[in-house]
């Protein structure tokens, strides 16, 4: 390098030379990956609302429930055969549970490498949803591996009947354990979705001083109602209103 | 060693640099007279810049763009730190956007004028020619000025300027501007045409054939002491202030770099021209490690006053308007509380000496906004100076929307500084000196918003050009590593820094300096008087004496030991404040922040004497303690004629 | 006021360190943070101790260089920077803990001062506009929207403390990255270079080892400056769109 051209060397490495994909310069960011973890996260979300709306249908009784059931496996017909809906939302949401998932642990443990040392004076720092992200997480991770075994395998459903998932929700939610463990679940999404929804609009970028009140009020609506929708199943079948 | 007092006087100095002809194309005319570098070849030359303000880290910058190897210190943790930062004000440029009659011609003759004709005439006028290229650097920067709305940069009027000179950002220019060369540097940084030393001071210049040729510096984490060396030394590395112990400088802001180049030959000029800030918050108590400044503007729309009685201890609210004196309205009734600095900082220590001070300590004056906010109202007085409010509110605990402010002028800028040429270069070949280290354009006192100014113009533009023709007629035979006089430096320093350890002594590095500091504030602060100055002379070398026999710096030179560095800087202190006093007590005439108790007018005003003393004065190092020689440069004023300051 | 100190004392980078208590006596309400540990230093060197070692500089809130965790918050309780805390924040006979800045990309040089060279490191690679001296166009040849100027400014205060590393969970400089990139992708001035200065310098504040951004909001809460939280959604807009 001559004496001139290395005064702009940086200029050059950084500016125009040749740079990865811009799939793996996000992915490989910490921006970018918590970009991913906000987009799985809104996929999820959006799937959650339809899916406690679904749930809402046990209120109408078995036939109600049990027809919806079998409408969401002939979605798109004649396009797409029997069935065919349900395994292309299952994809999606899975892919969307492994991005959350990986992302989330990638960046845990490099935010835990960049903080090693505490400090020895605790101080209670954010909020409580703030905090309890990453076991909430880890709470919400493995309650839907519990939740699929229960009413989507019925592997361990106490009826497991396949074809009535109204008489398997009655059932599962009849036992301490399967409600409890769904309770104690839907609060750790309340939580989680109050931070991660204000979030991820940060993280994507959405958010600014103006719109700061009305997403943090839209977080706190969106994680009651989902809460609520969702607890109203379990706490209706151990009342007793549905049986 | 009384016979200090003694100097002698030797040849006359002049500048030789600046070319004769029109001044207003002297600064062209020196860049087309200067040599050039080639530009394959700058790559192979190193310069050495010490310091990252505005001057050093513009320098730095802008040196390392022209193709040059930049080798740059600086001891704090990031070149981002240097003081420059905590400028408030703001920085003058004749741009005339707002069509009120100013010009380069007006700023060159403002400048003049305020430095009290002890400023050297061609410098000054290419300061004004280049302030407007400042501005357009900056903002192609980012800088972000304040603007109107028509996203245009707005002005101000500072300092009791008529025109509207002054670009701002807020109370935060010298910050954002700082940022600015900062950013430039580190771009060069980042693309490895300087090398940047932080955290490494320098603490002795190298001079292998009458050039300076290197510095030696100490890691000051590691305590490791290395030589560098280069073709050119270039020191920005700010004032003296801290000298006085307390100043508005940052703590560790200190004078080692010029005082051990002046030591090796380089002429310090007028280092009695000390300029003192009269809006700073008054110390609290004997644990004052520094003083804060609040801008001047203050002074637009408050009044200052003291208790007409002395010994008045009443709580100002409950001190009639009768038995209030507001001192400068009263004596100054053209200018009232807008007059210059240095007379609002006389009175202020004429009126606490006569026992009406108030605050702790008497060491205190009122200014007051209660008149302000009965005629502008809350909201307008809190719009226009909130955050000096809240600044006073934050360290004084008192609210000055209800009390009065307590304030008391304070240290600020120090005008002299290394003697230096048209072309900043020192009397000492291949040292220059930029920035607030050199003595050059602002006389007896500068004036406010001047001082960004005058850092950026040597940074930016001056140095750069001046310096490629240094550069150009240098051979270029390298120093060899093994050359006998750099292991000589080395040695002493490490010797120095060895003594310091040893000693052992029972007092700290600070109760020295508070002890100095004090001793040059009653004696060669605001008023100077022969016998006071006489006074501190005697007393200087015995305390520099004692400090070898006492100082106790505990720790080692091998890790990061901020007691010695304190210590290091303080043995420097020593020796420059003793020059400080003599060059205050041969100059027996008042100009500028220089005022002597013997040289009034009838009405008891600064007199200057320009028959005599119509010259800056350079200082010829001979030895620690021994006389020193003086050197005069006569200043010469075809363009703008010397008059006497009148404000009353 | 009498109080006891317990500050964090170490010998070196890789030396252990640990919490050492201190009696101080005589401290004045008027006394800054920092002129109390002058006070507690002049003592130990008369003791034959070393005294504590802190970086400070200016002592009036603008040069970044002081910062310790008081009582596990960065700075302490007011906000602003240590050396323009004072001690009448506090109360006589209180026991205060002093801490370094803990993050890993901050290793701990001695006893209080930390190694904060990454945020130049950052800087160098993007935080400025690509000027050479002496090819700026006048000033007013590009008029700037008040309110560009003034978001520039909001951010260009950032004084780089480090207190947002300092306080973050996750030891994230995303405040101090995203409080440059919105200063110049604010201005007309640093629009050509907006996509390769974001990039570089995210790509960059990762590669320093600092964690990535959980949205804490911590970093805002212990700024002196008032940086806002919303600088980084912005920063997050503009990598994301340029990335």
């Amino acid at each position: 390098m001559g004496p001139l051209p290395s005064v702009f060397g940086m200029a050059l490495a950084t500016g125009t030379g040749r740079r990865p994909s811009t799939l793996t310069t996000l992915w490989r960011s910490t921006v970018g990956k918590k970009a991913a973890m906000a987009v799985s996260g809104v996929v999820m979300l959006l799937y959650l609302v339809f899916h406690m709306l679904g749930n809402l249908k046990v209120f109408f009784g078995p036939g109600e429930l049990n027809g919806y059931a079998a409408w969401l496996r002939t979605v798109g017909e004649p396009f797409l055969r029997y069935g065919w809906f349900l395994w292309i939302a299952r994809c999606a949401l899975l892919a969307a549970v492994v991005v959350h998932g990986v992302a989330a642990y990638q960046l845990s443990r490099r935010d835990l490498r960049a903080r090693p040392q505490k400090y020895l004076h605790q101080r209670r720092q954010a909020s409580y949803a703030t905090r309890t992200m990453r076991w909430g997480g880890v709470i919400l991770a493995l309650f839907i591996v519990w939740h699929i075994l229960d009413l989507t395998t019925l592997t361990v459903n106490p009826r497991g009947e396949p074809g009535h998932p109204y008489q398997n929700i009655v059932a599962s939610f009849s036992t301490w354990y399967g409600g409890g463990i769904y309770c104690v679940a839907m609060l750790a999404l309340g939580l989680h979705v109050r931070h991660g929804f204000w979030s991820a609009a940060q993280t994507l970028g959405v958010n600014n001083p103006r719109r700061d009140r009305t997403l943090k009020i839209c977080a706190n609506l969106l994680a009651l109602v989902l809460t609520i929708g969702f607890l109203s199943v379990p706490v209706a079948v151990m009342i007793g209103v549905v049986h | 060693m009384s016979n200090y007092l003694d100097y002698r006087l030797g040849a006359d100095l002049a500048d030789t640099r600046a070319p004769a002809g029109p001044i207003e194309g002297r600064w062209d005319q020196r860049r087309f007279d200067a040599k050039l570098v080639n530009p394959a070849n700058r790559r192979g030359r190193t310069v050495i810049v010490v310091g990252t303000g505005l001057a050093g880290g513009a320098a730095g910058a802008t040196l390392a763009e022209q193709g040059y190897h930049v080798v740059q210190f600086c001891f704090q943790d990031s070149p981002r730190r240097a003081h420059s930062i905590a400028a408030q004000g703001g920085i003058n440029a004749a741009k005339n956007y707002r069509n009120d009659g100013d010009s380069v011609r007006r700023l060159f003759y403002d400048t003049v004028k305020g430095g009290d004709f002890r400023s050297r005439e061609s410098n000054v006028h290419r300061l004004a020619q280049i302030s407007v290229e400042i501005i357009d650097q900056c903002v192609a920067q980012g800088v972000p000025f304040a603007r109107e709305y028509g996203g245009l940069l707005d002005t101000r009027s500072f300092g009791g300027v008529q025109v509207s000179r002054t670009f701002y950002a807020r109370g935060q220019t010298g910050q954002q501007l700082l940022l600015g060369a900062y950013q430039a540097l580190s771009r060069q940084i980042a693309a490895g045409s300087v090398q940047m030393h932080a955290r490494t001071e320098m603490l002795d210049l190298v001079v292998i054939d009458g050039r300076a040729r290197g510095i030696v510096a100490r890691d000051l984490v590691t305590g490791r002491i290395s030589t560098h060396l280069a073709d050119a030394v270039v020191l920005a590395t700010g004032g003296y202030g801290n000298v006085f112990y307390l100043s508005t400088n940052a703590k560790n802001s200190n004078t080692t770099a010029i005082w051990r180049a002046h030591r090796r030959g380089a002429y310090f000029a007028n280092p009695c021209f000390t300029q003192i800030h009269p809006t700073c918050i008054p110390r609290s108590g004997d644990h004052q490690s520094k003083l804060t400044l609040m801008s001047e503007s203050l002074r637009n729309d408050g009044r200052i006053w003291v208790p007409s009685a002395p010994g008045d201890t009443r709580p100002p609210a409950e001190i009639p308007e009768a038995e209030r004196d507001y001192y400068l309205e009263r004596t100054y009734p053209a200018f009232g509380n807008l007059v210059p600095r240095d007379i609002a900082s006389r009175a202020a220590k004429t009126v606490c000496d006569e026992g009406r001070g108030v605050g702790p300590g008497g060491q205190g004056v009122y200014l007051d906004f209660a008149d302000a906010i009965q005629r502008l109202g809350r909201a307008a007085v809190e719009a226009k100076y909130g955050n000096l409010f809240e600044m006073y509110q934050r360290i004084t605990a008192e609210d000055p929307y209800r009390v009065p402010m307590r304030i008391y002028p304070a240290i600020h800028y120090t005008m002299g500084g290394l003697w230096v040429d048209y072309d900043l270069q020192t009397t000492l070949p291949g040292l220059f000196a930029i920035g607030e280290a050199n003595f050059s354009d602002h006389g007896a006192n500068r004036l406010g918003a001047s001082a960004l100014m005058q850092g950026l113009a040597d940074g930016y533009f001056v140095l750069p050009a001046t310096l490629n023709d240094y550069l150009a007629r240098l051979p270029t035979a390298p120093v060899p590593a093994d050359h006998p006089e750099i292991a000589r430096v080395e040695g002493e320093v490490t010797d120095r820094l060895a003594r310091l350890l040893a000693v052992d002594g029972d007092r700290t590095p600070d109760s020295f300096h508070r002890e100095l500091g004090e001793l040059l504030w009653d004696h060669c602060g605001m008023a100077r008087s022969d016998a006071g100055l006489r006074k501190a002379l005697a007393r200087i070398p015995e305390l520099r004496a004692e400090f070898w026999q006492r100082i106790r710096v505990p720790g080692t030179g091998e890790e990061l030991n901020q007691s010695l560095e304190k210590a290091n800087r303080l043995v420097d202190h020593l020796e420059l404040a003793e020059l400080m006093c003599l060059d205050a007590l041969h100059r027996t005439e008042s100009c500028g922040g220089h005022f002597r108790t013997e040289s009034r007018t009838p009405d008891g005003e600064a007199a200057r004497r320009d028959e005599e003393f119509s010259y800056a004065a350079a200082w010829e190092f001979t030895g620690p303690g021994s006389a020193p020689v003086l050197h005069r440069e006569q200043l010469v004023f075809d363009h703008v004629h010397p008059t006497q300051r009148s404000y009353a | 006021m009498n109080l006891t100190l317990r500050i964090w004392r170490q010998t070196g980078p890789d030396a252990p360190g640990a919490l050492t208590r201190y009696q101080v006596s005589g401290i004045s309400p008027e006394m800054s943070f920092l002129e109390m540990l002058d006070t507690l230093n002049e003592e130990l060197i008369l003791t034959g101790e070393q005294p504590i070692a802190f970086d400070h500089d200016c002592r009036e809130g603008i040069c970044g260089a002081c910062g310790m965790v008081i009582n596990g918050q960065a700075h302490g309780p007011e906000r602003t920077t240590t050396c323009q805390l004072h001690m009448r924040h506090f109360r006589d006979g209180d026991t205060i803990d002093v801490e370094p800045w803990r993050a890993a990309a901050f290793p701990v040089v001695k006893d209080l001062v930390v190694d904060r060279s990454a945020f130049d490191r950052i800087i160098g690679s993007g935080g400025y506009i690509t000027a050479p001296t002496g090819s700026a166009p006048e000033a007013h040849a590009t008029p700037v929207p008040k309110e560009a100027a003034d978001l520039a400014f909001e951010h260009a205060e950032c004084i780089g403390c480090g207190a947002c590393v300092a306080a973050c969970p996750n030891g994230s400089a995303m405040l101090f990255t995203a409080a440059k990139v919105v200063h110049l992708n604010a201005l007309p001035q640093g629009a050509p270079e907006r996509a390769t200065r974001t990039r570089s310098m995210v790509a960059t504040m990762d590669a320093e080892g600092f964690g990535g951004c959980t949205n804490t909001g911590e970093c805002a809460t212990a700024c002196p400056k008032g940086i806002p939280l919303s600088g980084i959604s912005l920063l997050n807009r503009d990598f994301l769109r340029r990335a």
